[in-house]
């Protein structure tokens, strides 16, 4: 069996049936629903103050490091990064081990224009890093994307090398001392980017992460998210009902790309100096765990499964030299006990059948408008 | 040639030093239904997906509605209005049901990253129509009851009919179910010659591949038959059934003529 045979069989085992949080929350009526995921979101951005918390300040609190820097420097970061690669590994099943250079392009691309070659604000190199990230996801797939299973993986992984070591070689990207000075986000009203505060950057990450996942859940609620998921089912029967795989395979990359990019411009904004060794391949390695941690394939998963990563290492701090053992135990007992991720993928639950009829479907598609 | 929808002219398809078709040439008239029969190996399902553009043919033209496959993706073929089952039933498991013919529906829609991402108004105006459709086709099929469930989870005889409804989906001209009745009994085989009736006189054109001679020949009017990668017989269900050729392809010649 090919290497991403393998990865596939071990992540995509038979969807869940089962009615999740998200099912039920989904059959409650919409004021208790809307109440329901407004306090949820609340409580996220309560986030920097949870350490203070009894019990769950005890669980959460990650001793020797601030909290807050964890989860502005690194759960932030690797959550919106799972997202995007949840796209590509997850919804298009095509295996990237490689997505940590469409981070790097982002970042810096941002150090390029905000400090070495020009002086830019943070908030116009954004947009510009996004598109970049995702031209070099078009330049990147164009050609491997033809590929398939091991021979992606492999050409992907070599992506990433070169991305590293070409910034690593090239003056005017830094070489090897990188690129500092890079510009910090602009102050909105009371929240000031500074050094001290983490917490604005943290608020920040939250609301980029909230619009992703909203314009992801359209993406997956469309043809678009139908065609993905055909592909990764079966790309030979997909193409010959009329999917145009190559098409809808690029788009993917591209989104990925440009998602990780986003990432990239957020940590290049709050750290302010970047070079080579911020993206060492082994985080390739570490995304693709949190996608496959969380739930290959569910965006929920995702997100937890990026955060469980980001947050893990530096909650085991006090083992010291023995903590990345213990967070590698922590995985391995996961992938033991939920081999499909700490929220597997769910078969879709069409809940428009249930009155569905003649005549019905014009009803229930203006519901579908108001819900969003 | 105004009523003939495709046409396989002269196709030959080699794998190495392998010959799967020699020479192939048959065509499908608007409206009817056509049996390809052939004993195991004969080249039936090489020749599907010559059709369907899986295997660019070696030599020879398929020429669909009076223009030439050659060149065409898979994808295009099929935009065009070609659709197929599989011999092996392959659908996409772990998606529910309506959402496997709505896939297929979407070949007519052009909703993509941007209408998906604004929610344009073309977005939901295909996805209303990609439902109804798929609803549609499953009660054609008799299987809406299970609509919702995973493909995966639905009977064998749901399955195959999810692939029937799954390639009308895509609103073909010509529609190739590649043995449909493999694994049915005989009632079962009796409720899928009504069905194919029933698709036909909804309009398509049927190329149907299937190894149960009484379904064939109860159900097909014009029967093409292959041996060895080539053409052996063309005709009624009844000229085929009396044809020499056909008889010792099927059960051998007997040794006192041979």
């Amino acid at each position: 069996m090919s290497l991403s045979e393998t990865f596939k069989s071990l992540t995509s085992k038979p969807a869940h049936v089962v009615s999740g949080v998200g099912e039920r929350i989904g059959d409650l009526p919409k004021v208790s629903r809307w109440s329901l995921i407004g306090v949820f979101i609340i409580s996220l951005y309560l986030m920097p103050w949870w350490p203070k918390v009894p019990v769950l300040g005890w669980i959460v609190d990650t001793p020797g490091t601030s909290f807050e820097g964890v989860i502005t420097d690194k759960v932030v970061i690797y959550v919106l990064v799972a997202l995007g690669l949840n796209v590509v590994v997850g919804l298009a099943g095509l295996l990237d081990l490689g997505y940590v250079g469409f981070y790097a392009v982002g970042a810096y691309t941002v150090g390029i224009l905000s400090s070495q070659h020009a002086n830019l604000p943070w908030l116009v190199c954004v947009p510009i890093a996004v598109v970049v990230s995702m031209l070099a996801g078009v330049i990147l797939g164009t050609p491997t994307l033809r590929l398939r299973g091991d021979y992606l993986a492999i050409v992907t992984l070599g992506f990433g090398e070169i991305i590293r070591i070409s910034a690593n070689n090239a003056e005017w990207l830094g070489g090897s001392r990188g690129i500092s000075k890079i510009a910090k986000p602009p102050n909105i009203g009371p929240l000031k980017f500074g050094i001290l505060d983490a917490k604005p950057y943290f608020f920040l990450g939250l609301t980029v992460i909230i619009v992703v996942v909203f314009l992801l859940r359209r993406l997956e609620n469309s043809r678009v998210g139908r065609s993905w998921n055909a592909v990764r089912e079966d790309e030979d029967a997909a193409e010959l009902m009329g999917v145009n795989t190559f098409k809808f395979k690029l788009w993917a990359f591209a989104i990925g790309a440009a998602i990780g990019g986003l990432a990239g411009t957020l940590y290049a904004g709050k750290v302010r100096f970047i070079n080579p060794s911020n993206f060492p391949l082994q985080l390739s390695i570490l995304f693709l765990a949190a996608v496959v941690l969380g739930g290959t394939g569910n965006m929920w998963g995702a997100i937890l499964g990026g955060a469980v990563v980001a947050w893990m290492p530096e909650r085991f701090r006090g083992f010291a030299d023995k903590r990345v053992f213990v967070f590698g135990v922590a995985l391995v007992l996961v992938m033991v006990f939920r081999p499909q991720g700490l929220i597997p993928r769910k078969i879709r639950k069409e809940r428009w059948l249930a009155n569905w009829g003649p005549g019905a479907s014009a009803r229930q598609s203006a519901e579908e408008v108001s819900r969003g | 040639m105004a009523d003939t929808i495709l046409s396989v002219d002269n196709v030959t398809m080699q794998f190495g030093g392998v010959t799967a078709l020699s020479d192939v040439t048959f065509g499908i008239n608007r409206g009817e239904i056509l049996g390809l029969i052939g004993p195991n190996g004969a080249g039936k399902t090489t020749c599907f997906n010559v059709i369907t553009g899986v295997y660019a043919a070696t030599s020879g033209a398929v020429t669909f509605d009076g223009q030439p496959l050659a060149g065409l993706k898979r994808f295009q073929i099929t935009k065009r209005g070609i659709a197929r089952t599989f011999q092996n039933i392959r659908l996409f498991p772990d998606m529910t049901a309506v959402e496997n013919v709505m896939v297929g529906a979407d070949a007519n829609h052009k909703t993509s990253v941007g209408g998906a991402l604004i929610g344009s108004r073309r977005h939901h105006r295909e996805e209303r129509e990609g439902r109804d459709k798929a609803m549609e086709l499953l009660t054609f099929m008799g299987i809406a009851d299970r609509a919702g469930d995973a493909a995966r989870n639905l009977p064998y005889g749901y399955q195959r009919r999810l692939e029937i409804a799954r390639a009308l989906a895509t609103s073909p001209k010509l529609v190739c179910l590649d043995e449909p009745a493999a694994g049915f009994t005989p009632a079962e085989k009796q409720e899928l010659m009504d069905l194919i009736r029933r698709i036909r006189a909804q309009g398509y054109t049927v190329l149907l591949i299937e190894h149960d001679m009484s379904l064939v020949m109860g159900v097909t009017d014009r029967i093409v038959v292959l041996d060895f990668g080539k053409v052996i017989a063309n005709g009624t269900p009844s000229e085929v059934q009396n044809n020499a050729d056909v008889i010792a392809a099927y059960l051998g010649v007997p040794d006192d003529a041979a």
